[in-house]
């Protein structure tokens, strides 16, 4: 009765213990992967020509045209870095890997599936059959995660995880686009888009309105350094590439299919396969991409694993040590108990 | 209390321990995993989180068909009207998407509302009718929405 136990307790969070290949910060709210070098680029490149323009055009356009230029350029910045952010920091909708019980019971319903294979023979492929809106779905088994892939989810080996809905892994926003966050992703490319091809038309008017007063190499006299640079190489590009992603996402969103899909030809109409997920509509499939349920994260990030050492057992007298021994067990017992049926 | 140890703890627990306990070390040693029972999800409807009303086998003898399919069939109905697309989500969609998505830090979503209702659904369920049989139902969101798991609970938990 007079054991001491020391127990060292120390409040884990699992993102600590998360397998895979992810970077995160604020105690687990923010999800990213590991090479965040581009998105860092991405961020550059937005804020620096963004406050390019700030600085050097709207003082000029907001006094000769309308101070409502500069307001909704404004507006149209922060709502593009707010759909950056949110594209990059939240979870894309990753699968949590089974838990050891959860494996055990695919690998037993597998063998009992496949039968015993001879020695020497490879084993048959793990697969599952699923028929969706009459359409036959193979279902992959991931040997990572240990599960069976639910449909349209992929692995992604930059970030090794499965991920929901996968659509790519994207540099530039630092982390997979998936079922959470592919719609933050595509207004993401959208209003960028609108915004570089704002900046960009901004610009034109600029210089055909400072050329007009004083002509065109004053004008560029004026400023210094800023357009020829900034308006060709950026915006240029920039408008080519996003402008064509977007258009490239608008497309996939009204067909309802994933850039993964798209490129295996999953649903290309050979074998009169058809996309199973399509709702036939154009304007059904966008909906249900951009205005649908905004999907919780099933990854708990910041939940609490409790990592407890056992330090000590120090019996007082050894007439007492087997009761006391009985208590630590039972203490532990009841502890062990209590976590195996919270896992 | 007095150590009654007669049923062996769940080996499958993430939880450290120390080989200081000698006589645990043995139970461990000889303690087998505790049934459990996985209902998978069920795809036929497409990507809508779905779990299947098959009877599993194994709980033939301690719990009801019936009333099985019903709480599968009740779970099944709570996340469709989760997941259901309609004039509500679309409206809470563009709302959200005219505040930039700012809207849901003080808002909660129309998702999460029912997840709140599923896991009151389930607790009422596991108290009436599954901890009665021994059982444990346990939320699907637990496991990634991947499957709900019947868990049989050993008799040593309810005499602790």
């Amino acid at each position: 009765m007079s054991a001491v136990m020391m127990v060292s307790k120390k409040a884990v969070r699992r993102w600590e213990k998360l397998p895979g290949r992810n970077t995160f910060c604020c105690d687990g709210r923010v999800m990213m992967a590991r090479q965040k070098g581009v998105f860092y680029l991405t961020l550059v490149l937005i804020v620096g020509t963004c406050s390019l323009f700030f600085s050097f055009e709207c003082p000029y356009l907001a006094l000769h045209l309308s101070p409502a230029i500069p307001v909704f350029a404004a507006l149209l910045f922060l709502f593009v870095l707010a759909m950056l952010l949110r594209t990059s920091f939240s979870d894309p909708g990753v699968l949590p890997r089974a838990l050891p019980d959860e494996a055990a019971f695919i690998e037993m319903e597998i063998e009992a599936t496949n039968g015993s294979v001879p020695a020497g023979q490879r084993p048959p492929p793990r697969i599952r059959n699923v028929q969706i809106n009459n359409q036959i779905v193979k279902l992959k088994y991931c040997y990572t995660c240990k599960i069976f892939r639910p449909p349209r989810a992929s692995h992604c080996s930059i970030c090794d995880n499965c991920v929901e809905r996968f659509d790519h892994h994207c540099p530039w926003v630092g982390n997979c686009v998936g079922k959470r966050n592919y719609r933050y992703f595509y207004l993401f490319t959208l209003s960028l888009s609108l915004l570089t091809i704002y900046i960009f038309s901004f610009d034109i008017v600029h210089i055909v309105m400072r050329s007009m007063k004083t002509g065109f190499v004053s004008a560029l006299k004026e400023t210094p350094g800023t357009y020829p640079f900034r308006t060709v190489v950026v915006c240029f590009f920039t408008l080519w590439s996003v402008v064509g992603l977007t258009g490239f996402h608008t497309y996939l969103i009204s067909l309802n299919q994933t850039t993964n899909e798209d490129i295996k030809g999953s649903w290309s109409g050979k074998n009169r396969v058809q996309n199973p997920y399509s709702h036939k509509n154009v304007l059904k499939n966008c909906c249900e991409v951009l205005c649908g349920p905004v999907y919780p994260s099933v990854l708990d990030r910041r939940g609490l694993l409790e990592s407890s050492a056992i330090k000590g057992i120090q019996p007082a007298a050894t007439a007492t040590v087997s009761k006391s021994t009985d208590s630590v067990q039972q203490i532990s017992v009841s502890r062990l108990v209590l976590h195996s049926l919270h896992c | 209390m007095g150590g009654n140890l007669n049923h062996e703890p769940d080996a499958d627990s993430c939880y450290p321990f120390s080989p200081q306990t000698h006589s645990l070390q043995d139970i461990r040693q000889q303690a087998t995993v505790a049934a459990k029972v996985f209902i998978q999800r069920d795809y036929t409807s497409g990507t809508m989180c779905q779990f299947q009303t098959k009877f599993p086998t194994e709980l033939e003898t301690r719990i009801d068909k019936q009333q099985f399919e019903e709480t599968v069939r009740t779970l099944n109905n709570l996340y469709a009207e989760a997941e259901k697309l309609g004039g509500h989500s679309y409206l809470e969609g563009c709302l959200a998407c005219l505040t930039a998505y700012t809207i849901f830090l003080c808002m909660e979503t129309h998702y999460e509302k029912v997840l709140k209702k599923i896991a009151k659904y389930i607790q009422e369920q596991n108290d009436k009718i599954y901890a009665p049989r021994g059982l444990l139902l346990t939320d699907p969101i637990e496991r990634g929405l991947r499957v709900v798991s019947f868990t049989q609970v050993l008799n040593l938990a309810s005499a602790s």
